[in-house]
């Protein structure tokens, strides 16, 4: 099994205080990967630090290493522009642009230079097609992104993401603002994207983790309690707090 | 159990009817007071821009818009100065626009809040603001007249305007860019996009409502601007041929009218003429504003 993300001892602090306690996680190429754990328990931040989101936030220190296909992304070299277009990012809150659904989905072409109107087109449309929003938007590309549904708004937020070709996407509880029915248009689309790119999900619902993925990670107060094949990991969990929580007794 | 809860609620309605004013009582008489606010703002509004209306709307017709002033201004017309106006409020508006706007974003997107220089930048803005415009004319005749040797000028008084403009577009800029959601900029940075392209293609494109309410209040407190032009224009009834013409705007020409008693009639009408415009750049860029706002979010 190859591993696209590796991270050695990664710790991380906002300020004082200490968020991520010594991570070491391996993640799977071409799989899906969920970290699940209580509120505050760092999963956020931890993905956030793979795609070098929390270098906006002042207050961010971190060490140990992250590397993606076994370069160090923290390395002065690597370049942050590169990397976030390798590794894309899906929000727990559907983030469009205020622009028309079509300029939401260019957007990330555009700003890497290609200016050739047909093959913008043509990808807007393989990556609505890919998010399986096509056949409900394609009568209204010109209509802003905002007038769409919050489902509809977070399937826009992953056509955009997909239509850059990243190598990995980043989902931060993709489903926590979205109604049933739509989480399932997601989950069935995560089926269909883990073939091309290696997925990690932060996600509160541990049905979702089991649904979706092949590996788990689970965080507690910044450290990984334990982590392994998602379905061993649900029924015969060594750690007695893991049990506690996937059966729910906190968190 | 179920009768000590009882006696328990007993107790705190008695307590909550030693109220003086009933909850919905005092709901209504806020809501009257602050009804009544809005009222008493929106007539004395009302009666201002009547009165002058009222007064200078019947000397307003198409010969007083179109000709040339006579005899200083006691017959003929105001056309050079509603063109003295629009040329100096717009040189105004293009010199302090980008400047402002771009002085908005350094604040908002590439310096910490925290940082020194924000707070030093907005307190002087925050001065700015608040020197008399006379002051502001008295440096616009020192700098721009007589030391940069524009004389008594279109781009003098244009400049002049641009200085108090600045920092109320600067102001309300960096505010609208500072309410645009955080989630719009980590979005555009997730895709791999640059800083500059996220401003210039996320941050400003949402924040140009604001932008555009900046730019209209400082075109409309400079265009309404006597004391600040007093100085620096010059005062001639001519049509400006070029930035370097002196000319004479229209509050400028509503001032001498009034006080040198030529012609309270045409002052009346100036003003009236004034207003109109005001009322007009006003409304008309609202509801562009609004028109935008609109598509920008899909309702």
């Amino acid at each position: 099994m190859k591993y696209k993300i590796e991270t050695t001892d990664l710790n991380a602090y906002f300020d004082e205080a200490h968020i991520l306690k010594d991570i070491n996680l391996k993640i799977p190429e071409k799989t899906v990967t969920s970290l699940i754990g209580p509120s505050g328990c760092g999963k956020s931040t931890f993905i956030r630090t793979l795609n070098r989101m929390n270098d906006l936030i002042d207050t961010f220190k971190m060490n140990g290493t992250v590397t993606l296909d076994d370069e160090d992304i923290y390395d002065s070299k690597f370049d942050v522009v590169e990397l976030r277009t390798r590794i894309g990012m899906v929000f727990q809150k559907p983030n469009p642009f205020p622009k028309s659904i079509f300029d939401n989905v260019s957007y990330g072409l555009t700003v890497h230079g290609m200016n050739d109107k047909d093959r913008i087109r043509e990808r807007v449309e393989e990556s609505l097609k890919a998010a399986v929003l096509w056949d409900e938007v394609k009568d209204k590309l010109d209509k802003s992104a905002m007038g769409l549904s919050g489902g509809q708004q977070q399937r826009l937020c992953i056509a955009r993401t997909i239509a850059v070709n990243p190598e990995v996407i980043l989902m931060d509880e993709p489903c926590s603002a979205l109604d049933p029915i739509s989480t399932t248009k997601i989950e069935d689309l995560i089926h269909e994207l883990k073939k091309e790119y290696t997925i990690i999900i932060v996600t509160h619902n541990m049905q979702q983790a089991t649904r979706v993925s092949k590996h788990t990670a689970f965080f507690l107060h910044g450290e990984i309690v334990e982590r392994g094949l998602t379905d061993k990991l649900f029924i015969e969990p060594e750690d007695k707090r893991t049990e506690d929580y996937i059966t729910g007794r906190f968190g | 159990m179920s009768s000590r809860i009882e006696s328990i609620k007993k107790v705190w309605r008695k307590g909550l009817n030693f109220r003086l004013i009933s909850p919905k009582n005092t709901q209504r008489i806020m809501k009257g007071v602050f009804w009544g606010a809005g009222i008493i703002a929106i007539l004395i509004l009302l009666s201002v821009v009547g009165y002058i209306l009222i007064n200078g709307l019947p000397v307003v017709n198409l010969e007083f818009l179109l000709s040339k002033p006579i005899d200083a201004g006691r017959g003929g017309g105001i056309f050079p100065m509603i063109v003295s106006t629009i040329y100096i409020m717009l040189i105004a508006v293009l010199i302090a626009t980008p400047l402002s706007v771009g002085a908005a974003v350094y604040l908002a997107e590439y310096v910490s809040s925290k940082s020194k220089i924000v707070k030093v930048m907005i307190f002087g803005a925050e001065t700015l603001a608040s020197i008399p415009s006379i002051v502001f004319g008295l440096f616009g005749l020192a700098f721009f007249v007589i030391f940069l040797d524009f004389g008594w000028s279109v781009l003098s008084g244009g400049l002049t305007l641009a200085l108090m403009a600045l920092p109320i577009i600067m102001r309300t800029s960096e505010v609208s860019i500072e309410a645009v959601p955080r989630s719009y900029r980590e979005g555009s940075l997730a895709l791999g996009a640059t800083k500059w392209q996220t401003v210039y293609r996320v941050v400003l494109p949402a924040a140009i409502p604001g932008i555009t309410t900046g730019v209209i209040l400082g075109m409309a407190s400079a265009i309404a601007e006597t004391a600040a032009i007093l100085f620096t224009v010059g005062a001639a009834t001519r049509i400006p041929a070029s930035v370097f013409d002196p000319a004479r705007p229209l509050p400028l020409h509503l001032y001498i009218l009034a006080t040198e008693g030529i012609s309270l009639e045409n002052a009346f009408g100036t003003a009236a003429v004034l207003v109109i415009m005001v009322l007009v750049i006003t409304i008309v860029t609202n509801v562009m504003v609004e028109r935008y706002t609109r598509k920008m979010m899909g309702q």
